[in-house]
């Protein structure tokens, strides 16, 4: 028999899943080492205490008696330190190679082809390079190392594929990484497996590897905006909502959204004065109220002022707006938010042309209230080369950052659209 | 059987501890060791019960890939609730707080513990404990796990706060509890008792104490905060306000891996106690259980990282909590192996206890080195919160705790209750439990290996005939535990007079009258001789032992 057929039983009569990853098959077989080893110990012990029992059992001997001294004899100690030591030598050489093999899954080779992933209650999202986005199922090459940059939106979920035997989990406020290589193409289930909420054993989604010609084609395409049906519930994104011909970012989106529904025939986004506040600079500002005081421009309150101009008019403008509720939708809104977020360094009449400015990313609606420094965006691409630190062993954002992303009771305004502008 | 009453030695027979007072009040007042020892007795079965009502709901549940019986926030609700009552309401307390408190001063040759008002309060405690904690439950129960992980406990909808509180108390109790075994093991040893001569089962119930005391306010700290976190959104573990999710599973773990060692020293001293008494031998080597015992109290407190493989810890950590983790595995391999050696040239009764040692062993050195492939890091990331691990702790905590905790029910109910179970119905009962245990937890190692996560409502239908399996397990677990129940209850009126010292052992707490008197000896024992020599006859031992 060649040690090919016995893995391959072994494997079966474990109810290992196909070895779909390039680690997968050196874990199995640590696996089938260690587990072997437990089975044929703990059967070894069993059958040594039977053997005694039934060897050495009661046989009308009277115990309220002394029994024979040379019955009360101890071990050696000698014989208890060999027997530590040779498991303890067992167990090391367990360790040596286990601990071999979790650094090798764990440190992610360089040019790797990248992936950013998002959980929120309770679905998957995946952003790639180029822009593309999908949920609920990922696309990545065969024999190609993928990495995993990998977020929550709200609380701990666990990014675990099986077929891999490999298993990640996903943290706010943090990044962790996960890289895998898959050989050839196939289908793979992703399972969440840190307890999330009510929904958590639906929060499943499919992870396809493409082969290298299939792969390009779907970049081509560009329909992996699309979203797939999965047993999680489906959350509509802006990018399946405005179904973009081409990804976009949300700034760009949010021009125009602007133009569309003629923002911009009364704002301005280069500081010029005109009918309505320009946007420049406007973000973060205190804003003068008709009527006396002064409230802060964040999210909430260009929100407001969309819906309800009225309701907090900025001093020195015509009461000429009209309300824009029920004729934006929310992510028509969030990228008017981004698009104003990101002209907030415009100031005056400095700028001649329009010229958009690098988008900056600001974090999603995290900093209501507070004027902040451009701070650690969601999805942000990761420093690459050689020296640039992996974000999985920062633990918190850098210093500076606010912490992210927002959790309860904040527009999710999402920046899935992001990515896509700054790679271009 | 020998069963020479002690009164040839005693002067006047005493009443013994049941019948010494009697009426409700004399129960809820007494300050007997004893009698709060049989009181936990009651509370900690009545836990077990729940919790146990509480596992075969899961399992019916989990019949069906869909909707069987519950929908699914009833079910997570359901398997926190089982979480939680099992350890802190059963596990933890069960063996310490039942035998512990029964079995640990007459080894000592005491006549009480060292604070009797301190453990009545601990009962106390616990009661209350036990009813906040359940009250929580009703009112609403939580979904997190037993485990409380972070921020999710932080915003779920469920209540988190009554059962936390309940959690606390519980903690509160433990630690009087503790307290009372460290300072009685300190001050109450009888006459000659020297720290190499003082019996496994109180060694063991002294390094589970210093554990308790140790660890327990660490989880009051963790679940405090949980608590406060959840109901006044204050974020200490919430990232969007500048907490850490993981720094709580830090904390957490540095309590619960300790627990994991609480419920389980216990369980190995009923065993170290048993398999010298029923083989009539002495151990193999005492040193090695007494260090071995140590060994586990003191690497238990530096293992909890092995929790963390997958969250993101460093993988210089990962290396090191991997390798301190298997110095537990090896100090429980040295216990395993002295009993096995112990068993050699004895003369071993062959009754329910030994058979509930057999099983305990097979189960515990299975589930144990699980444990230690589990540490080994890169087959921990595909184990992680699986099945595989529910398989696996579960083999340790039932197939290890509670097979001790029930051997422990047998070989000592006759010193409890003076009388004799039915020892073929405790036969059968022992070998179903044992059965029924197997059918439950095996397949789930399997689906583990599959990939079923653990806390899974629905699940993918080709995980369906393995859970099937394992439901089928777990009815007959729960029938098994009935039938040993029932024999138990039985026996408490009507079983045969067992006699003082049926086992014919040479330790201090069978060597008074079975059930002992309310002051456990009528003089103070003293120990000029080693309670595990077995070549001195029973009578020569009572002599020197209960001399005046």
């Amino acid at each position: 028999m060649n040690p090919a057929t016995v893995t391959n039983w072994l494997r079966t009569m474990l109810f290992l899943p196909p070895e779909s990853s390039s680690v997968a098959a050196s874990i199995d077989h640590l696996h089938m080492f260690v587990i072997l080893t437990t089975m044929i110990g703990s059967a070894g012990i069993g059958l040594m205490a039977l053997l005694f029992i039934l060897r050495y059992r009661h046989r009308g001997e009277d115990l309220a008696a002394g029994r024979a001294p040379e019955t009360q004899k101890t071990t050696p100690a000698w014989v208890e330190w060999g027997i530590a030591g040779g498991l303890f030598s067992l167990f090391f050489a367990w360790w040596v190679i286990g601990f071999g093999q979790y650094v090798r899954v764990r440190v992610a080779p360089e040019d790797t082809y990248d992936v950013y992933v998002t959980g929120k209650q309770w679905m998957w999202k995946f952003a790639y390079p180029d822009g593309h986005h999908s949920i609920s199922r990922i696309y990545v090459p065969a024999g190609r190392p993928v990495k995993l940059i990998l977020t929550s939106r709200d609380v701990i979920h666990s990014f675990f594929v099986p077929d891999f035997r490999l298993k990640q989990d996903v943290i706010p406020g943090r990044y962790t990484t996960l890289w895998f290589e898959a050989p050839s193409p196939g289908h793979h289930e992703i399972l969440c497996a840190e307890y999330c909420g009510a929904n958590h054993s639906t929060m499943r989604a499919e992870l396809v590897v493409l082969g290298p010609t299939d792969f390009a084609r779907w970049l081509q395409r560009g329909d992996g905006s699309t979203t797939t049906p999965s047993p999680a519930r489906q959350e509509p994104t802006i990018a399946t909502e405005l179904g973009p011909s081409q990804p976009m970012s949300l700034v760009r989106l949010g021009e125009a959204v602007a133009a569309q529904q003629g923002c911009l025939r009364c704002h301005t986004l280069d500081g010029s004065p005109h009918i309505g506040p320009t946007w420049a600079g406007l973000y973060g500002a205190k804003i003068p109220l008709q009527g006396g005081g002064e409230l802060t421009a964040d999210e909430a309150y260009l929100t407001e002022s969309m819906m309800d101009p009225l309701a907090h008019h900025h001093a020195g403008f015509q009461t000429v707006m009209p309300s824009y509720l029920g004729r934006l939708r929310p992510p028509e809104v969030a990228a008017l938010l981004a698009l104003i977020k990101s002209l907030r360094e415009v100031r005056g009449q400095d700028v001649r042309e329009l010229s958009l400015p690098p988008p900056e990313v600001t974090p999603p609606a995290g900093a209501i209230g507070q004027p902040t420094q451009p701070s650690l965006p969601l999805l942000q691409p990761i420093p690459r080369g050689p020296d640039a630190p992996l974000p999985a062993t920062q633990g918190l954002p850098p210093p500076g950052a606010q912490p992210w992303p927002p959790m309860r009771g904040r527009v999710d305004v999402g920046a899935d659209g992001v990515q896509g502008d700054e790679k271009r | 059987m020998s069963a020479e009453p002690a009164t040839e030695v005693v002067a006047a027979p005493l009443p013994n501890y049941l019948e010494a007072e009697s009426g409700v009040a004399s129960w809820l007042n007494t300050r007997d060791h004893k009698r709060i020892a049989l009181l936990f007795y009651v509370s900690v079965l009545s836990m077990f019960a729940l919790g146990g009502v509480f596992a075969l709901a899961l399992r019916t549940e989990l019949l069906t890939p869909e909707r069987t019986v519950m929908d699914a926030m009833t079910y997570n609700r359901m398997f926190t609730l089982h979480g939680v009552t099992m350890v802190w309401l059963f596990l933890i307390p069960s063996i310490p707080t039942v035998f512990g408190n029964f079995i640990l001063p007459m080894q000592l040759g005491a006549r009480d513990l060292a604070f009797p008002k301190l453990n009545l309060i601990s009962w106390y405690l616990y009661v209350l404990g036990a009813i906040v904690t359940i009250a929580g439950m009703f009112a609403g129960g939580t979904d997190t796990g037993w485990t409380f992980y972070t921020p999710y406990s932080d915003s779920t909808p469920t209540r988190v706060v009554p059962v936390v509180i309940g959690i606390f108390i519980l903690g509160i109790s433990s630690i009087f509890t503790g307290l009372n075994f460290i300072i009685s093991v300190h001050t109450l040893r009888a006459r000659g008792m020297k720290w190499s001569t003082m019996p496994l089962f109180t060694w063991a119930i002294y390094g589970t104490s210093i554990m308790l005391v140790l660890a327990t306010p660490v989880l009051g700290m963790a679940l405090a905060l949980v608590g406060l976190d959840h109901a006044l959104a204050l974020g200490i573990f919430d990232p969007s306000v500048g907490g850490d999710p993981v720094l709580f599973q830090h904390i957490f773990w540095f309590y619960s891996h300790p627990a994991v060692y609480i419920m389980i020293l216990p369980a190995m001293g009923v065993i170290s106690e048993m398999v010298p008494t029923l083989s009539h031998r002495r151990p193999a080597s005492y040193t090695a259980i007494v260090v071995s015992t140590i060994g586990i109290a003191v690497v238990g407190f530096l293992t909890w990282g092995h929790h963390l493989f997958t969250a993101g810890i460093s993988e210089l950590d990962a290396g090191f909590f991997g390798v301190l983790s298997m110095f537990v595995a090896v100090f429980s391999a040295i216990k395993v192996f002295t009993w096995t050696l112990t068993l050699r040239r004895g003369s071993i009764l062959i009754t329910t206890p030994i058979l509930y040692f057999f099983s305990f062993l097979f189960l515990f050195v299975f589930g144990g080195m699980t444990g230690v492939a589990l540490a080994t890091q890169s087959l921990d990331i595909h184990w992680q919160d699986t099945y595989f691990i529910v398989a696996h702790f579960h083999f340790i905590m039932v197939g290890g705790s509670v097979t001790a905790f029930l051997g422990a029910a047998h070989y000592w109910f006759p010193k409890m209750f003076g009388r004799m179970y039915n020892e073929r119905v405790g036969t059968v009962g022992a070998i179903a439990v044992f059965m029924g245990f197997c059918l439950t937890f095996i397949p789930q190692f399997l689906l583990g290996n599959l990939g079923m996560p653990r806390r899974y409502y629905s699940y993918p239908a080709h995980f369906q005939w393995l859970h099937v399996l394992s439901t089928g397990g777990a009815f007959l677990l729960g029938g098994a535990l009935l039938l040993t129940l029932t024999n138990l209850l039985f026996a408490l009126k009507w079983g045969p007079r067992a006699g003082d010292n049926p086992w014919a052992s040479r330790s201090f707490e069978w060597l008074t009258t079975s059930p002992p008197p309310k002051h456990n000896f009528a003089t103070t024992p003293r120990l000029d001789y080693d309670p595990y020599d077995y070549s001195l006859s029973e009578e020569e031992c009572r002599a020197r032992a209960l001399a005046r």
